[in-house]
């Protein structure tokens, strides 16, 4: 039962990739030919996370046996919710790590259902009053799963970037970048570059799945938005992947601010930003336990119902609290206490709970951009600059899924309101996205297009209350949608293009690319046989169409929710198959293209492979219930079980509980809706692009203005250009020409002011200094000239003057001292 | 004490009388030597050969000499008079010994200049006029 070496693997898994970052940093243009060998000091790191994960992972199984959840029992929830549920996420100091997680780990298997978290503090970095800032851990099943997922897509990416990069082992000629004497650039290879940011990346990733607090969260995260940089700038001569970049970058922040202000809100009326419970030392030895978010926001004495927080309550209260410390004479510990008795009535009449609203909103707009979600979702599909590799790891599997996890992770303290604004979020977000990937023709666009979609379904899953629903299809998306990736880039390394309309026909030379892709496909739309068997994603969608019909039908003023949901799952079966029959089915429509396509090499195909496989049966449970839903079941959040009800801001609000869409009728209806609709999806594709009966130049003709709306993608980028950029260019173009006209006419004034200046001065140094230095040397001279004429050369006039003058002296003399003489 | 003030006072003819008839005293030795020193001086001034001039610094500084050795002298003075020792004396040595040096220099200055110009005109050393 002991599994305290659960969060010292999951450290090393999470700092091995640094070690290799660091290596390649500094060593890597070294490591064998142009840095072949970075690649295998990165792939090794990956790897030995990945085992180090999987060990993790065992001893977590070990320690909490993955069972089948007996919704039976869940019913008393409905009605207690504190019953038989326990959610204990322990602190493990330093010193007391071993007891504690030990602790923990007995009441984790005594519980049904939940199991426990282990929690605690590797590092602080700052403490100081009531802030402290740490890296710390939090571990429970999602995070432990998250690790394996990480570790296994990122071991397929690199194994599969060593042989797609190849070309960077050598000088690279650029034919996208024309230089200005009309050449194409030619740089060195960047080999080792691509691997020391893509162990940067893994080892950022890591930290955010592991991270206790939302403090080092935020740090990761920001981490893995520098990485996401560097990776879509990786051809940074090109002029669009440098604006990529910086355009993910830029509206990355945008979102971060918002998280910011969440991450305020919370510290700033709770004191902490810590998940689980922590035990601080107080000045005088003394253990303290500082409550942590989750138990501050569904405290255990409640039976985990949400509430808002005492601090909340008290913060947002602050004037009459103000009052009541002046008038109580009684001292501040009097005061404190009858603060404490006021609380609860406060809280009733709904004091703070905007302030809850607030911050829950706040870290949501964090993961908006993170997870690309209207309205900063404009940033994903122009990362397709970067690699093929990149955009399987980094802008499909793992990093844009972030924003999915910190929802989930932090799902305990959102309200209902947040809720449904996540839900809406999501909804709209995956009809969009749906929508501009029916008519985008570059192969990576649709899938970029579908990702963003697919995260709306997450978002709306968790926004519905579907919390193992929407991380569930985070897993499975994760590994269909990068196994999709990697298909398009083994097309676009055989077709040297990214543009569909030139393929067709690929499946001849390309079997296991097209196989493998086929298998992607099918996984995404949610392909198999209704309530027997299906693909991966058959499992996860049905869970999200289940848990939005469940909420539909629980609140019917939201049943639009449902609506895109399905038409979302009909979207995506036919831009998905759409991209299928144009890229491998048919004929060849580009010969010149289709001379040189080849199958990849097996260094690229086999994590193909791979990845396929699991695509296919990352959905199932196994006899006896081990399967990731039951897995994801075990971490979910204590007080989630049963139904609740709540929200203020947009009416009240009821969240069916999640087991509640496992039930017949309404489990039914949705398998039947996610078959029909996807197989509605996969025939229109069928017949507009396979056997060819429709049209689509035809159909794009008819719907003329919709088609145009589609195609130039919402005119969401016009409108954020329109409405952002171009007044930020004005406002900037006016502080440039402000900066020209005034600010540099002034400083150009004062330079000319103290030249006049020095010209005066110049004047007098010249006329009046140099004059007097002049005259005086002109005197001397002068004198110098005249006494000159003394000087005869005639020896015998000196001597007449010596005798002279010495004659006159003595006469002077004797005149002047008359009468001493004569005395 | 006749003297200077006498002769400023300007009466020369009782000086003159005076000094042919009073016993040889300082004054008589004060007038070889002013003869000497003029004679000497209007020599210098007068004369265009470098030879000349020479001698008439000869006897400019023998003008002098004469005085040195006048004042010093114990028999002229007077036993426990003014007596000046034998500091006159030393110093007319040390003059003829000056002289004596001075003389070299300029002679070999002389001959130089006669070697350059051939002559010893003094009036034609000119050649350092500024």
């Amino acid at each position: 039962m002991d599994h305290s070496t659960i969060p010292t693997l999951l450290g090393l898994a999470w700092l091995t990739p640094l070690a290799s970052f660091v290596a390649i940093l500094f060593f890597g243009p070294k490591m064998g030919h142009h840095g072949k060998n970075a690649a295998w000091v990165a792939t090794a790191a990956i790897v030995t996370s990945l085992l180090l994960s999987l060990v993790a992972a065992g001893q977590w199984f070990a320690a909490h046996p993955v069972v089948a959840v007996d919704h039976g029992g869940h019913g008393e929830h409905a009605v207690a919710p504190s019953s038989g549920t326990l959610f204990a996420a322990e602190t493990a100091g330093h010193a007391d790590a071993h007891d504690d997680a030990g602790h923990g780990g007995d009441h984790g298997h005594a519980a049904h259902g939940s199991a426990s978290a282990l929690a605690g503090d590797w590092y602080t970095l700052y403490e100081g009053g009531d802030l402290r800032l740490s890296i710390g851990w939090y571990v429970d099943a999602l995070t432990v799963l998250m690790f394996v997922v990480v570790a296994f897509i990122a071991t397929c990416i690199h194994i599969y970037a060593s042989g797609y990069m190849h070309d960077e082992l050598h000088a690279v000629t650029d034919h996208e970048v024309t230089l200005r004497s009309g050449e194409h650039l030619h740089r060195p290879g960047r080999f080792p570059r691509f691997f020391q940011a893509l162990s940067l990346f893994c080892f950022s990733m890591f930290g955010i799945v592991i991270a206790g607090n939302l403090a080092m969260v935020f740090i990761f995260w920001e981490l893995v938005g520098i990485c996401s940089w560097f990776l879509i700038g990786f051809y940074s001569e090109r002029q669009s992947a440098s604006t990529a970049a910086n355009k993910a970058f830029i509206v990355n922040r945008v979102g971060d601010f918002g998280m910011l202000i969440g991450l305020m809100a919370l510290w700033g009326a709770l004191g902490t930003l810590s998940f689980a419970d922590t035990t601080a030392t107080a000045a005088d030895g003394t253990a303290v336990e500082r409550p942590g978010l989750f138990s501050l926001v569904r405290p255990a004495a409640s039976g985990h119902a949400l509430q808002v927080p005492d601090g909340m309550v008290k913060f947002a209260a602050a004037d009459d609290v103000a009052r009541i410390t002046a008038a109580n004479a009684g001292g501040p510990d009097a005061a404190a206490a009858a603060v404490a008795h006021e609380i609860d009535g406060w809280r009733s009449k709904g004091v703070g709970r905007w302030l809850l609203f607030i911050a829950g909103l706040g870290i949501f707009c964090g993961c908006v951009g993170k997870s690309a979600q209207v309205p900063l979702f404009v940033w994903l599909p122009d990362a397709m600059e970067g690699p093929t590799p990149v955009s399987a790891l980094v802008h499909s599997a793992t990093m844009v899924a972030a924003g999915v996890y910190l929802v989930g992770r932090f799902y305990p303290v959102l309200t209902p309101d947040v809720l449904l604004v996540i839900a809406y979020i999501g909804g709209i977000t995956l009809f969009i996205a749906a929508t501009i990937a029916l008519v985008a023709n570059d192969i990576k666009r649709v899938l970029a297009y579908s990702t963003v979609s697919q995260l709306g379904y997450m978002m709306l899953a968790l926004g519905v209350g579907g919390w193992v629903a929407g991380l569930f299809h985070l897993v499975t998306h994760a590994f269909f949608k990068s196994l999709l990736f990697l298909c398009s880039g083994s097309v676009i390394h055989a077709c040297h293009t990214n543009d569909m309309r030139k393929m067709g026909g690929l499946a001849k030379t390309m079997p296991w690319t097209a196989g493998t892709m086929l298998v992607g496909c099918l996984a995404i739309v949610g392909a198999g046989i209704p309530f027997v068997i299906g693909l991966s994603g058959y499992y996860s969608k049905d869970a999200i169409l289940a848990q939005t019909l469940s909420f539909s039908r629980a609140n019917p003023a939201h049943s639009i929710l449902f609506l895109a949901v399905a038409g979302g799952a009909f979207l995506t079966s036919f831009y998905m198959f759409r991209l299928w029959f144009m890229t491998f089915a048919g004929e060849p429509r580009d010969h010149h293209v289709a001379e040189h396509v080849h199958e990849s090499p097996p260094v690229m195909v086999w994590p193909l492979v791979a990845l396929a496989v699991l695509a296919v049966v990352a959905g199932w449970t196994l006899p006896g219930g081990f399967g990731l839903a039951n897995l994801l079941e075990q971490a979910r959040p204590a007080g989630t079980e049963a139904t609740s009800t709540g929200g203020f801001v947009f009416g009240s609000l009821v969240y069916p509980a999640e087991y509640e869409s496992h039930v017949g009728a309404i489990h039914a209806t949705a398998t039947m809706t996610a078959f029909t609709t996807a197989l509605a999806g996969v025939l229109l594709a069928a017949l507009m692009y396979l056997w060819k009966i429709v049209s689509p130049a035809l159909v794009a003709g008819m719907f003329k203005p919709i088609y145009a709306f589609l195609a130039n993608r919402w005119y969401v980028d016009e409108l954020y250009h329109a409405i952002f950029v171009t007044p930020a260019l004005g406002i900037a173009s006016l502080a440039a020409g402000f900066d020209r006209t005034v600010i540099d006419r002034l400083i150009d004034g004062v330079a000319w002011s103290a030249r006049q200046l020095a010209g005066i001065d110049a004047w007098i140094d010249r006329n009046l200094v140099d004059g007097l230095v002049n005259a005086t040397a002109t005197c001397t001279w002068n004198a110098g000239l005249w006494l000159k004429q003394l000087q005869t050369g005639r020896l015998r006039q000196y001597v007449m003057f010596i005798v002279v003058g010495t004659v006159a002296l003595f006469v002077l003399a004797s005149l002047v001292f008359r009468t001493s003489l004569a005395g | 004490m006749i003297g200077i003030s006498g002769i400023a006072g300007g009466i020369v003819q009782p000086c003159i009388a005076g000094l042919l008839s009073d016993p040889v005293s300082v004054t008589h030795y004060l007038v070889v030597g002013a003869i000497l020193f003029v004679s000497g001086v209007a020599c210098m001034a007068m004369k265009r050969n470098a030879l000349g001039v020479l001698m008439g610094i000869e006897l400019v500084l023998n003008g002098a000499n004469v005085n040195f050795v006048a004042f010093a002298s114990p028999w002229l003075q007077g036993e426990g008079a003014r007596s000046l020792g034998l500091d006159g004396q030393v110093i007319a040595l040390f003059v003829i010994l000056l002289a004596a040096a001075e003389a070299a220099v300029a002679l070999a200055i002389t001959l130089n200049f006669y070697n350059n110009h051939a002559t010893v005109d003094i009036d034609r050393a000119d050649d350092l006029k500024g």
